[in-house]
């Protein structure tokens, strides 16, 4: 008897293991799944994505479908790999009215628009920590451009693109008293205030600047995106928190039924501000600016900004009445719809801008906050979206109809139909997704092929590596009925949004060298001939070539302790994917890494005598080993003469 | 009167002109580091790269087995060949002038003196480059010399080296053709 039961739980346990064995790897996807995302050795993605690297500050190069990790472009935070942040052109990319901060929060990348499709020339992205909007060039794949916003106090909203990248936007995710000022934090509803930020992009050269602000009431500003077509004049920005609490969020911002969408027309907003409407205000913060030709950043800073009150500016904002505290807003295609993700909201409301536009000309208001009209709930919505998971977030479309919702708390991606709102998919996440990625899908023209889930924990999915795990990204294939799942991959940091644009568009304009010709570098050698060593006082200039395999000079004497030697070294390669490394012992900076034809400077104080042997630190050719030199480091009072060769 | 046979060489002289345009010969390049390929464009009067900085990669390549670098200034051929075409061109326009065939037939036999001048120098430079190596260079293979083939294809270390004519090569040859012909028909014209 005994032996027949022990038989019967033995059958019992080893057929549920073939079961689950068996649902596992339907999960996990078939052998076509596989072919799908299989690139040959050789053969070529073929997007692009740009993912946040939301606390390493940095921005991920990712190839789809492979899922394969390319590049991290330094943006926020500083990187030793490369001297970003540490040499003496890059420093100033770093610098804020609050002091050079060398870390951030990067949040959602934004690629450059052309009548409402990604054009490939820029990828914005938000510092959410110390407000900053950074401006990355597609052809080098480096930051070009930060500038700061002021008046903020935690640039979250941001930095969405206008249909053809007039503006980046900006909104305050936490409000503070504007100007910023020593007061009690329960005066908040008497002296915080929100604000949001339109900042020009140069159609020619990119440069930002601050245009405009808007002066708005102390609620949390959390997300945005710029309407399209029909409502390409307006940006759609949410909030939470319109009870305005400022201890214990959670519970004391969660409490009314609905809180609000911005709408804003900036087309008005330029006509207010031309009108002279707009109040110059003093606030400082920094511009900064990668010269190209000079290798070298150029900050600004600046002292006013031009501030728009609703009170001054009939037309200029609306609030539309959304369920429970929204975290994304999202435009479909058409530019029509405008979905809100109201993360504690058991619907997905659906607003209609002509609807909007509509009850704005009849005037069906039920009130107004400092002097911004409400408009009427049943006025403006387009349709609910019902049973769309719990905590919905942000929403992405496939140009064919379709829209997908990412639904945090129940972990799944829902995709639903514009016009009917009903349900007709649904796909598990692995786990707690938060933004969620379609290539080109917050634009006019998705490339609907995948969307990608950005995934807050990975618990069981990968190798475990102690309490820190990765993020993820999920590959979904979106072009049949059903969405089927391909690839996990692990992210960079915490992949907030991303952004994805066909490949063959940014390939044609890849930048493969930086030309000696054009190195306008102020302290560049471009030829060995010139390499030399100069002493001005306590600074010791050393001007250096690096190309295969040597340094010219590689013998450095006469350096002594309490010096400022200034390495500033020039890649005379002329060929790509020859990158020279900079290093010596000791240096309390970073190493340098120095891409062909660019000139780069790291500041060494040698604090000890000795001799400090430097070397390239990127394997760079067959005598790679031998590509080294000696510096001579003498006391401070010694009268060893300055020597190289 | 302007027969076939004058039209003929006046067509074989102008031709001449387009070396100025297009190179004569090429040497390409290829090896693992370089999938797409690198080389040199021999032109009249100067060298020039495939891809607009290969002389200068060649250069930093060719320093590891202690090659001269090659410097289009320093090589005076490259100064003085362009004149010789201008007096090929003349000499061409001349004797399609004039009315004795013994003009084309000696144009076409100077023409054919200075290309083999040419050829030999062209393997003289290439046996210099290839034999007059530094003694301090990095790379020392025993035996090993660098020279490319005049024409062909040879691996050297890891270069898989080719030597062809380029375009101006062809139309050399198709002036030649032009020269010949013309002096044929002219003989028949009689």
């Amino acid at each position: 008897m005994k032996i027949k039961i022990i038989f019967a739980l033995a059958i019992t346990v080893f057929s549920s293991a073939i079961l689950y064995n068996c649902s596992q790897s339907n999960n996990l996807g078939s052998d076509d799944a596989a072919k799908k995302v299989y690139v040959a050795p050789g053969d070529k993605d073929e997007f692009y994505a740009f993912m946040s690297g939301g606390f390493s500050g940095h921005v991920s190069v990712y190839g789809l479908p492979s899922g394969r990790l390319f590049k991290v472009i330094n943006v926020f935070a500083q990187s030793p790999e490369t001297g970003y942040g540490y040499s003496e052109e890059s420093k100033g990319m770093l610098q804020t009215s609050l002091g050079f901060i060398p870390w951030d929060d990067a949040h959602h990348p934004e690629l450059s628009q052309t009548d409402g499709v990604p054009d490939g020339r820029w990828l914005f992205i938000n510092a959410n920590n110390t407000p900053r909007i950074a401006r990355l060039n597609l052809s080098s794949f480096e930051t070009e451009e930060i500038i700061e916003i002021p008046n903020s106090g935690g640039n979250h909203g941001s930095p969405f693109v206008t249909e053809n990248t007039e503006y980046c936007v900006a909104s305050t995710r936490f409000s503070v008293p504007i100007p910023n000022r020593d007061v009690e934090i329960s005066s908040y509803k008497e002296n915080f205030k929100g604000s949001i930020s339109f900042i020009k992009v140069d159609p020619k050269s990119g440069k930002l600047n601050l245009a405009f602000q808007i002066l708005v009431p102390g609620f949390n500003y959390d997300l945005a995106h710029a309407g399209k077509g029909p409502s390409k004049d307006w940006c759609f920005f949410t909030s939470y928190n319109s009870e305005q609490a400022n201890s214990l969020l959670e519970i004391n911002a969660s409490q009314n039924d609905k809180d609000f969408v911005a709408a804003i027309n900036w087309k008005a907003a330029e006509k207010f501000v031309a009108e002279g409407k707009g109040k110059s205000m003093p606030a400082e913060y920094f511009s900064n600016y990668f010269d190209e030709e000079k290798q070298q950043s150029v900050s600004n800073k600046k002292t006013s900004v031009i501030v728009l009150n609703p009170k001054d500016c009939p037309g200029l904002i609306y609030y539309l009445p959304t369920p429970k505290s929204p975290h994304g807003v999202d435009v479909d295609p058409s530019g029509e719809y405008i979905v809100a993700g109201g993360k504690l909201a058991t619907v997905i409301p659906v607003h209609s801008f002509s609807k909007m536009i509509a009850a704005i000309d009849k005037k069906d208001f039920i009130g107004n906050i400092d002097g911004i009209p409400i408009i009427k709930y049943e006025s403006v919505i387009a349709g609910e979206v019902q049973d769309p998971g719990l905590g919905p977030l942000h929403t992405e479309f496939d140009g064919k109809g379709y829209a997908y919702t990412s639904a945090f708390i129940s972990s799944e991606i829902v995709k639903w139909k514009l016009g009917t709102w009903e349900v007709v998919d649904r796909i598990p996440t692995y786990y707690s997704i938060g933004h969620l990625m379609i290539p080109g899908g917050d634009s006019k023209n998705p490339w609907g092929k995948y969307v990608i889930a950005l995934n807050k924990i990975t618990k069981d999915r990968y190798l475990p590596t102690g309490p820190e795990l990765t993020q993820s990204a999920q590959l979904i294939d979106i072009t049949g009925d059903k969405m089927k799942l391909l690839l996990d991959f692990p992210t960079i940091g915490e992949p907030h949004y991303a952004q994805a644009i066909p490949a063959e568009i940014l390939i044609k304009n890849n930048k493969r060298i930086y030309e000696l010709e054009k190195n306008k570098n102020s302290n560049a050698v471009l030829s060995e001939k010139n390499a030399r060593v100069e002493r001005k006082g306590k600074d010791v200039h050393v001007y250096m070539t690096a190309t295969r395999s040597h340094f010219k000079p590689d013998n450095i004497e006469g350096i002594k302790v309490g010096d400022n030697v200034y390495f500033h070294i020039t890649n005379l390669e002329q060929d790509w994917d020859i990158p020279h490394g900079f290093a010596v012992k000791g240096l309390r900076n970073s190493e340098l890494l120095i891409m062909p034809g660019q000139t780069k400077t790291i500041l060494w104080k040698p604090e000890q005598v000795g001799i400090f042997p430097f070397y390239c630190s990127d394997f760079c050719s067959a005598l790679h080993q031998e590509m080294s030199g000696y510096a001579r480091v003498s006391q401070t009072s010694s009268n060893v003469a300055l020597k190289f060769n | 009167m302007i027969t076939i046979s004058k039209l003929l060489m006046i067509f074989s002289a102008i031709i001449l002109l387009s070396l100025m345009f297009v190179p004569i010969w090429n040497i390409d390049l290829n090896a693992p580091q370089y999938p797409e390929g690198i080389g040199l464009r021999i032109w009249i009067s100067e060298i020039t790269g495939k891809n607009e900085f290969d002389l200068h990669n060649i250069n930093k390549l060719n320093h590891y087995i202690g090659m001269k670098t090659i410097e289009p200034d320093d090589i005076p051929e490259l100064k003085i060949m362009p004149y010789i075409v201008w007096g090929l061109i003349i000499l061409g326009l001349i004797s399609a002038l004039i009315k004795k065939r013994t003009f084309v037939l000696s144009w076409i036999i100077i023409l054919l003196i200075i290309l083999s001048i040419g050829l030999y120098d062209f393997y003289m430079w290439e046996y210099d480059y290839g034999h007059d190596l530094d003694k301090h260079a990095p790379i020392k293979v025993p035996g090993m010399v660098y020279q490319p083939p005049l024409i062909g294809t040879k691996q050297l270390l890891n270069m898989e080296t080719t030597s062809s004519p380029a375009a101006g090569s062809y139309l050399i040859g198709l002036s030649m053709l032009l020269a010949v012909t013309s002096y044929y028909i002219s003989g028949k014209e009689k």
